[in-house]
């Protein structure tokens, strides 16, 4: 396809997010997902100083919804919006969300869009969640082995290990960051500190992937608001500028096997319409519910080149105090992974980071994040990536 | 390498029968013509009509060009493994019970890469054989093998899931009065079939080959005539809970159809022994068989039953046979779906006609009993629910998947079969 002229991406301008909010996450919650979703809306709407009817854009994910969509929502919760979104996309679900959202801000469609992600789980949910996932996992993946994502991501993560010589240190040592971080994270499940050697010696689950490769399904909800500048501005609420975004789905279908995401295809244009470059970022929420995606996205991001991220890896401190605060809550691996919430994390925690409003250890000087989200095994891979930079006041 | 199973020890009739799980059983409609061909042992996947393109998972449209011209086509077999991972945790019970489990990422030489059991003999990294069987849900799935035969091969634990190998099996042949009886039961024990329960009705009368089946190694005749209801639940309540395979080679084949026959007695003869025969076996031995379709190394399997082709279309040469067979035939897939639960599978042998008595006139090629028996061993160790033995049964299936209502015109015609 010839193009005339590259067409050049509206920035975000007067654009905003903000109210980062967190329901704490449980294990296990006989609570459905209405609950989540309804406790993180409620939570915005004080927060934010707002009354319900405010909330005119509604965004909604969550995988444990059925029957009901976002559409329900709005009659269950008394919203009245007049513009509703539902974003199926897992762990991209956050990333997405925001894009959306504020383009519907930017374009006048909406004055506040209420972003919320919350999943239950119950006791049995995760079990019924994979073996009904999607017609291919169906079809040709859950029959072998029914290892779910473990299984999926093991294979990704073996292949990687041959390929580029990464070891299970290197993973390990991405883990044992994030614990750390999220030691002082309040909301974090896993609070007991975790050594190399603790993650080396986990059980194993599908090999080489062990127990703590893995993030915990768990209860929870997370949310944000996206809204004018000026409307921040009024209401007194700390707000982050959106420098860029990027998406993509099925990126590199041939690949015969995922090495890599969507984000190596529209890094080039995240980082021109962001006006910054990797070295720029004070801290990356990277999506984790594996290591071995984490370090692909460092990768695929330009942090450092193709099969370069065992080497960076070891070369940085990636906790909040460290040479490359990463995950800084303590990402999925150490807080647990509420459904689609586990797609929103990242960009709240950042949210929190680069307003100067931390609930764990703050990054001295966090001004600009990169935030990426990953989704959706559909059969063999993930096939939602997209990616957000956001800069705070001070940036 | 793959260690040697060995024989089990006889079962302590005091401990709990450990009960069937099965894996996942959903799949889309699309899917179902995978599980169809891997039924027969045939690998085979959609490609593009149009511009060729080989797709995995099963679609609805081609992914290269949207083309809705998706055609399933035997594929070639070999591949290499390029990424593995053995499961030792997993969210299904049966997956649970059965941990480690290997299972790998496959680059077809078809050209795209698919998901796959992996038998344990498969080098990291190496060269694969790909085949697909039906699990214990009765859904295809695909095995990567290893590209040579190994030694003690059959005997990996993932595979022996999806084969129903008589290796320390007990069978029960249902006739062993006729050669194929004879010739099955032979079979079998070469196969190694830890006992093989041979039926033989009227027992105080003598048939040819007698000596010889008894003389079999494993072989145990017992009495059994497939007509008489007391007899078939009298030898069930003897056996019924160690017979791991049923195969039923009881069969009555006349000549002629309907019109120029005289009353209903032959027909009712037909009935009672391709018809009645194999309800009362199932009445009898298929719930101890369902109960035991996990059971370990000897658990229940399979269940064979050997069927004339013209059950899917009747010849009017031997139309009233035909028509008793159709029955039968329409009961295996009750059965099937009776099984369904239990990992038992059905095996369909269709045949061609046998060289044997009472299709004598009828002209060459003919199946014999030997070769037959043989192919049943040979379906038993591959774990196929669907064969076709012998040319003429060959022949006659490519012209029934082709237009089962086009064979049905040609077979009414004078030079028909």
């Amino acid at each position: 396809m010839a193009h005339a002229s590259m067409p050049v991406r509206q920035s975000y301008d007067g654009v905003v997010a903000a109210v980062p909010v967190t329901v704490p996450y449980q294990r296990y919650s006989p609570e459905p997902a209405h609950w989540w979703i309804a406790r993180a809306l409620g939570e915005l709407v004080r927060a934010a100083g707002i009354m319900p009817q405010d909330i005119d854009g509604f965004c909604v994910s969550s995988f444990t919804l059925f029957p009901d969509t976002a559409v329900g929502l709005t009659q269950h919760l008394g919203l009245t919006p007049r513009w509703l979104d539902h974003i199926p996309m897992g762990g991209a679900s956050g990333v997405v969300s925001l894009r959306r959202a504020a383009r519907a801000v930017q374009c006048g469609d909406a004055d506040i869009v209420a972003c919320v992600s919350g999943d239950a789980n119950h006791v049995d949910s995760f079990r019924r969640m994979l073996s009904s996932f999607s017609r291919f996992a169906q079809d040709a993946s859950y029959p072998y082995g029914s290892g779910g994502p473990n299984a999926s991501f093991a294979l990704m993560t073996e292949h990687y290990m041959k390929t580029y010589g990464a070891t299970r240190e290197d993973f390990g040592k991405i883990c044992v960051a994030q614990r750390d971080n999220a030691l002082s994270f309040p909301h974090a499940l896993m609070k007991k500190p975790l050594s190399l050697e603790q993650y080396i010696a986990a059980r194993p689950i599908s090999d080489p992937i062990a127990l703590f490769d893995c993030v915990m399904p768990c209860a929870g909800a997370e949310a944000f608001l996206v809204m004018r500048e000026d409307n921040a501005k009024a209401l007194g609420l700390p707000a982050a500028r959106i420098l860029s975004t990027i998406e993509r789905h099925n990126a590199f279908p041939d690949d015969p096997i995922q090495i890599r995401g969507g984000w190596e295809m529209d890094r080039a244009e995240f980082w021109s319409m962001a006006g910054i470059g990797p070295e720029d970022v004070d801290l990356l929420e990277t999506y984790d519910d594996y290591p071995v995606i984490s370090m692909m996205q460092f990768e695929d991001l330009g942090f450092c080149k193709k099969g370069e991220g065992a080497d960076f890896v070891r070369s940085h401190d990636l906790t909040n105090g460290g040479s490359f605060p990463h995950n800084t809550s303590g990402g999925q691996l150490s807080v647990g992974q509420a459904g689609a919430a586990g797609g929103y994390l990242g960009l709240v925690e950042a949210l929190r980071q680069i307003t100067g409003a931390a609930l764990g250890r703050q990054v001295e000087g966090a001004r600009t994040a990169v935030v990426s989200g990953f989704g959706m095994i559909n059969y063999d891979r993930g096939l939602c990536s997209g990616a957000a930079a956001l800069a705070g006041a001070g940036a | 390498m793959t260690e040697a199973i060995k024989r089990p020890r006889r079962k302590d009739p005091q401990k709990r029968t450990v009960l069937p799980t099965l894996p996942p059983t959903s799949r889309s409609r699309r899917a179902l013509a995978f599980t169809a061909a891997a039924a027969e042992g045939r690998f085979v996947l959609q490609k593009c009509g149009d511009c060729e393109a080989v797709t995995y998972p099963p679609r609805e449209a081609c992914p290269k060009c949207l083309s809705m011209n998706l055609e399933w086509r035997d594929m070639p077999e070999g591949g290499r493994l390029i990424a593995e991972s053995t499961i030792q945790t997993s969210t299904n019970v049966y997956f649970r019970e059965r941990t480690p489990w290997r299972v790998g990422t496959v680059a077809l030489e078809a050209g795209i890469t698919v998901l796959a059991h992996v038998h344990g003999d498969v080098a990291e990294g190496g060269r694969v054989r790909m085949i697909a069987r039906t699990d214990k849900s009765g859904q295809g799935v695909l095995m990567a093998l290893p590209e040579e035969e190994t030694e003690n091969m059959a005997d990996d634990k993932q595979l022996r899931e999806l084969t129903c190998d008589p290796k320390h099996r007990r069978v029960l042949i249902t006739d062993g009065r006729t050669p194929l009886g004879q010739a099955m039961a032979r079979a079998l024990s070469t196969a190694g079939a830890s006992t093989v329960f041979v039926g033989v009705a009227e027992t105080w009368r003598p048939f040819a080959g007698a000596d010889e089946l008894a003389a079999i190694p494993s072989v145990e005749v017992m009495a059994l005539d497939v007509t008489d209801t007391v007899s078939v639940n009298e030898l069930a309540s003897e056996i019924g809970g160690k017979v791991d395979i049923l195969i039923n080679t009881a069969e009555y084949v006349r000549a002629g159809g309907a019109m120029d026959r005289d009353g209903i007695v032959t027909a009712r003869d037909e009935m009672e022994v391709n018809y009645f025969g194999p309800l009362r076996l199932i009445q009898a031995f298929g719930p101890g068989m369902r109960f035991r379709g996990a059971d370990g190394v000897n658990s229940a399997c399979a269940w064979v039953n050997l069927l004339s082709v013209y059950a899917l279309s009747n010849w009017p040469a031997y139309g009233s046979t035909s028509a008793s067979q159709a029955a039968a035939y329409s009961l295996s897939q009750c059965l099937r779906g009776e099984f369904h639960g239990s990992g038992v599978k059905v095996l369909n042998a269709l045949f061609g006609p046998l060289e044997e008595d009472w299709r004598q006139p009828l002209p060459p090629p003919k199946v014999t009993p030997e070769g037959l028996a043989k192919a049943v061993v040979g379906a038993l160790q591959q774990g196929l629910e669907e064969l076709t033995v012998g040319a003429v049964a060959e022949d006659f299936l490519t012209r029934w998947k082709q237009d089962p209502r086009v064979l049905a015109r040609e077979l009414t015609q004078p030079e028909g079969a």
